[in-house]
C-alpha cells in the first residue's frame, strides 16, 4: 500500500483544525496565539509540499520559501509589539488590552 | 520498502498530531514553545519524506534555529503570571473543539473525493540518487520568481528595521557619540579666549 495525496492533506487538516481549536481556548493568551498561527502556517506548508510532490511541480516549493519568509517576518513583528506592549501595560491579558473599547 | 514508508509517515503524523495538541494545551508557555519546536523538528522529517530536502532543512535553521529562539527569548523575558490567563479554558473548549471538528469534517469531506486517490494522483517515483533538490529550487525561484523573491527581500528589511525601532528605548545618562555634532563643531565652541589683567607673581 503506497502513500496517497490524501494522507499527507489529512494530516494538514487535523494540524489546522488543532490550531483552531487552539485559537479558541487560548483566547486570552497573545504568545499561545502567536504559536497557533505558526502551526497553521505549517499546516499549509505541508499541504503545499505534498501536492508539488505528488504533481511533480516545483512551484508549491517556492510559495512554501515565501510563505516561510512572510512567516519569519510576521513572528519578529508580533513579538516586538508584544514586548512593547507588556513594557507599557504590565499586561498581556487580552481582556486588559481594551483601551479602544473595542 | 513502501510499507516501511507508510510506518514512518505514522510514526511522524502521530509525534506531530500530540505535539500540536500539547502546544495548544499546556499550561506553561515555555513548554508550549518546547512542543512546537518538537512539532517543527518532526514536520521537517515529513517533508524529508515528501523529496523536498531543503525546505526541510530550512525549517530545521530558520525556525527552530531562530524563530523558536525568539519565542523562548520573549516567553522568558516577559515573566507572566498564567493563572488568569487560563480562567476561559474550559469556557471556550467546547466552542473551540466543535468548530475545529467541523472544519476536519468539511476538509475530510473534500480531501477523500476520488480526486486526491491514488488512481487520480499515483505515488511518484523516487528520484535519482543525483537528484539535487536544492538546485531545482534555486533554477525556478532565481528565474521565474525573482521579482517576488527582491520583494520578499525587501519584506525582510521592514521586519528587522521595524522590530528594531518598535522596542528601541532612549535611555538617559549613557554615554554615546553623536557624529553629527561632532562634526559640526567649530573651535570657538571649544576654546573660550577671555580677555583678563595680567597676574602678578608675589
Amino acid at each position: 500500500m503506497a502513500m496517497v495525496l490524501a494522507d499527507y492533506l489529512i494530516l494538514g487538516a487535523v494540524l489546522f483544525g488543532l490550531s483552531v481549536a487552539g485559537i479558541f481556548i487560548n483566547r486570552k493568551n497573545v504568545i499561545i496565539l502567536l504559536m497557533c498561527i505558526e502551526l497553521m502556517l505549517l499546516a499549509v506548508n505541508t499541504n503545499f509540499i505534498a501536492f508539488s510532490h505528488f504533481m511533480a511541480d516545483i512551484s508549491g516549493q517556492v510559495f512554501v520559501f515565501f510563505i516561510l519568509t512572510v512567516a519569519a517576518a510576521e513572528a519578529a513583528i508580533g513579538l516586538a509589539i508584544l514586548v512593547v506592549l507588556f513594557r507599557n501595560r504590565h499586561t498581556i491579558n487580552v481582556d486588559d488590552l481594551d483601551s479602544m473599547k473595542g | 520498502m513502501i510499507a516501511f514508508e507508510k510506518i514512518v509517515f505514522y510514526l511522524f503524523a502521530a509525534i506531530l498530531v500530540y505535539a500540536a495538541t500539547r502546544v495548544i494545551t499546556v499550561r506553561n508557555p515555555v513548554h508550549a514553545a518546547l512542543h512546537l519546536v518538537l512539532a517543527f523538528f518532526t514536520s521537517a522529517a515529513l517533508w524529508l519524506l515528501l523529496e523536498a530536502e531543503f525546505l526541510a532543512i530550512t525549517l530545521v535553521l530558520v525556525y527552530v534555529g531562530a524563530v523558536m529562539v525568539l519565542f523562548l527569548f520573549v516567553v522568558m523575558m516577559l515573566d507572566i503570571n498564567t493563572s488568569p490567563i487560563r480562567e476561559g479554558f474550559i469556557k471556550y473548549l467546547p466552542v473551540g473543539l466543535s468548530v475545529a471538528g467541523l472544519m476536519l469534517f468539511e476538509m475530510y469531506l473534500v480531501v477523500h473525493s476520488k480526486y486526491f486517490s491514488a488512481g487520480q494522483m499515483p505515488t511518484p517515483v523516487p528520484r535519482a540518487a543525483d537528484y539535487s533538490n536544492t538546485r531545482e529550487l534555486g533554477s525556478v525561484l532565481y528565474t521565474d520568481y525573482v521579482y517576488p523573491f527582491e520583494i520578499a527581500s525587501v519584506i525582510l528589511v521592514v521586519a528587522i528595521i521595524a522590530a528594531i525601532v518598535l522596542t528601541m528605548r532612549k535611555r538617559k545618562g549613557t554615554k554615546t557619540q553623536d557624529p553629527a555634532e561632532q562634526v559640526k563643531v567649530r573651535s570657538s565652541d571649544r576654546v573660550r579666549v577671555i580677555k583678563m589683567e595680567a597676574e602678578t607673581k608675589d
